[in-house]
């Protein structure tokens, strides 16, 4: 499994990448190969004001459908529309074209949020 | 050869594919009054015809009927749909659900009649109470669903009655049936999902920090759909309630409580049965179905009206019901199916019933030791109940997955059993034989099933071959899925 020292982890197999203000959200390597083929990807509307570890959309696999959750609070600024007709980018490019939402925050927040190292991460998947 | 497989197989066109032009199944007489003109009759209105095909009688009939043989029956075949009991219809119920007392019964007929009839409801209804352990049964609900939503608007009736309204939420442990969450959302309760402890049960500490005062209650599934009876269900209970919280418990596996132990006696306010998983009656698949509800006595005043009473010797509806939540079918229920319902309970009887429960764990248990020196059994230190769950870890170092494995049984003539669930499983199969399978079959399943894990990933992608429908591309089925008919 890929994971980027980039980027931070939460134990339910997000990555999140941090500048600034801005937050991208998407989920792991190790999480789309758990799931499978991904066939139906649900988010939010651009604009919604969210809190910190709800559930900000639902991934559909063949097999399950499971939630996305979001380590952080704060404002939805864009989501990856591509994802409506290709939710197959999320196999393929997990960290890149695969990602899923961008929102604002303040960077206070994040001394609250649960957040893992990519090495915290690899054990943390480990031991899964 | 395999029981279940198909003879003749046809490529079967849709009616729309069939259709010629001016064929018809019913001559109509010749319209004897002034024919209008659609145009004159709806003028701007009017819409394009739909097109509909044109066809004989004994053309689409024997579309329907050659539809109708590609089902896979348990009147046809092995069928261990775990979670869902797939359970063998005994013919005589159909007599008995036949018999012109009931199937020329009318809803509107006078007062005071169809004491036959509304008899054999009472009887029901307090039978199922029995074998629960509840204070009494509603048997209005349509379907196993229709039960959960009942349920728990029962529960929230029970709160709101409190003057607490405050309780929004509901407890539904990973472990639960799958229906819950849908359940709790339709009836605005948020699901809370209540993670399983390592050994795949109920963890009493996790339980303690989750259950505070927004908790309307929880939804227990026992067995849990990973087949193993939740040891410390009366604890459980006992810690919902002490915080002002009731249990649901989802009745999907009765099939391994009948006779043995009764929820009412745990800890349950309510549940609900579906008489098809646990006593036989034909499987509804949208279809007339029936989910009675049981509950205790708290909840009696909610329950929905009328209620069946006794009343000089005879079984009268009563309406009087201030504060009950209404109506949530029409008539008496789905009576078809809860007459089936009844003759299998009084056919088989108390010891019958409690019989039937020991042969399902029985079986369930006999294939987890067919199987489990072949494939990984996940918490394989408690006994399974009534159901199996096996995963496809060992297979997976041979790239061969649980999906492979469904669809070589399905070459082979079985249905597969439940795939991909539980979730909190990876890779799951979920097995469950029922009561009434014989050790012949049981064994021949099991050979089917290993000889099917030691083949390699190439053999088993190319199957299903013989069955009507070859291996589908699943994934491009769900990302484009095709549903409208287009010439």
């Amino acid at each position: 499994m890929e994971v980027r020292p980039e980027l931070k982890y939460t134990e339910e197999h997000e990555w999140i990448l941090i500048s600034g203000t801005e937050v991208t959200l998407g989920i792991t390597d190790f999480a789309q190969n758990k799931l499978g083929d991904i066939v139906f990807v649900e988010l939010p509307e651009e604009g919604t004001i969210i809190d910190a570890d709800e559930t900000v959309g639902n991934i559909e696999s063949v097999k399950a459908v499971s939630e996305i959750f979001c380590p952080i609070g704060g404002e939805i600024l864009s989501v990856n529309k591509d994802l409506e007709e290709e939710p197959d980018l999320v196999n393929s490019a997990p960290y890149d074209e695969g990602w899923m939402i961008k929102l604002k925050i303040d960077p206070a927040d994040l001394e609250l949020a649960k957040l893992m190292t990519h090495k915290e991460y690899q054990t943390f998947c480990a031991e899964d | 050869m395999n029981p279940g497989k198909a003879g003749l197989v046809f490529h079967e066109p849709l009616l729309f594919e069939l259709g010629g032009q001016n064929k018809r199944g019913v001559e109509l007489p010749e319209m004897d009054l002034p024919i209008i003109s659609d145009e004159e009759l709806l003028g701007g209105n009017l819409r394009q015809s739909p097109n509909l095909p044109e066809l004989s009688e004994p053309e689409v009939v024997r579309h329907f009927t050659r539809l109708s043989q590609w089902n896979y029956s348990l009147d046809g075949g092995f069928y261990p749909l775990g979670s869902c009991t797939m359970k063998y219809n005994p013919k005589m119920a159909e007599v008995a659900a036949n018999l012109d007392g009931f199937a020329q019964a009318h809803p509107y007929a006078p007062h005071g009649s169809n004491q036959g009839l509304k008899r054999l409801l009472f009887e029901l209804q307090n039978d199922l109470a029995e074998i629960s352990g509840m204070d009494t049964v509603c048997l209005h609900p349509a379907a196993g669903s229709h039960g959960e939503l009942l349920g728990l608007m029962l529960i929230r009736a029970y709160h709101n009655h409190r003057g607490d309204s405050a309780r929004t939420q509901i407890l539904i442990p990973d472990s639960a049936h799958g229906t819950n969450p849908s359940s709790a959302s339709i009836c605005h309760l948020d699901a809370i999902t209540l993670p399983s402890g390592p050994d795949g049960l109920i963890d009493l500490n996790t339980l303690d920090q989750m259950m505070n005062e927004k908790i309307a209650g929880i939804m227990i599934t026992n067995p849990n759909t990973c087949g193993l009876f939740e040891e410390r269900i009366k604890e459980v209970c006992d810690l919902v309630h002490a915080r002002g919280g009731l249990v649901y418990l989802d009745g999907a596996n009765m099939n391994a409580m009948v006779g043995v132990t009764r929820p009412g006696d745990f800890g349950a306010d309510v549940l609900h049965f579906n008489t098809h998983k646990t006593f036989a009656t034909p499987h509804g698949g949208g279809g007339p179905g029936a989910g009675p509800v049981g509950v205790k006595a708290i909840l009696e005043p909610f329950l929905p009206k009328p209620v069946l009473v006794e009343r000089n010797g005879k079984v009268e509806w009563n309406n009087d019901r201030p504060r009950s939540i209404g109506k949530v079918r029409s008539f008496y229920g789905n009576v078809g199916v809860l007459i089936r319902a009844w003759t299998y309970i009084r056919s088989l009887g108390p010891k019958g019933l409690r019989q039937m429960t020991l042969n399902a764990v029985t079986n369930a248990n006999y294939l987890k030791a067919l199987l489990e020196d072949h494939f990984e059994v996940p918490f394989k230190q408690h006994r399974a109940m009534h159901e199996v769950l096996l995963t496809d870890k060992r297979q997976k170092e041979n790239h061969v997955s649980t999906l492979d494995l469904a669809k070589g049984l399905i070459e082979a003539g079985y249905h597969p059993p439940t795939i991909y669930f539980p979730l909190v499983v990876e890779g799951a199969m979920l097995i469950e034989p029922t009561e009434t399978e014989s050790k012949e079959t049981l064994d021949q399943f099991a050979q089917t099933l290993i000889e099917l894990g030691k083949k390699g990933h190439d053999e088993l992608a190319a199957l299903p071959k013989t069955a009507a429908v070859g291996r589908v591309d699943e994934v491009l089925a769900n990302r484009k899925p095709i549903l409208r008919w287009e010439a």
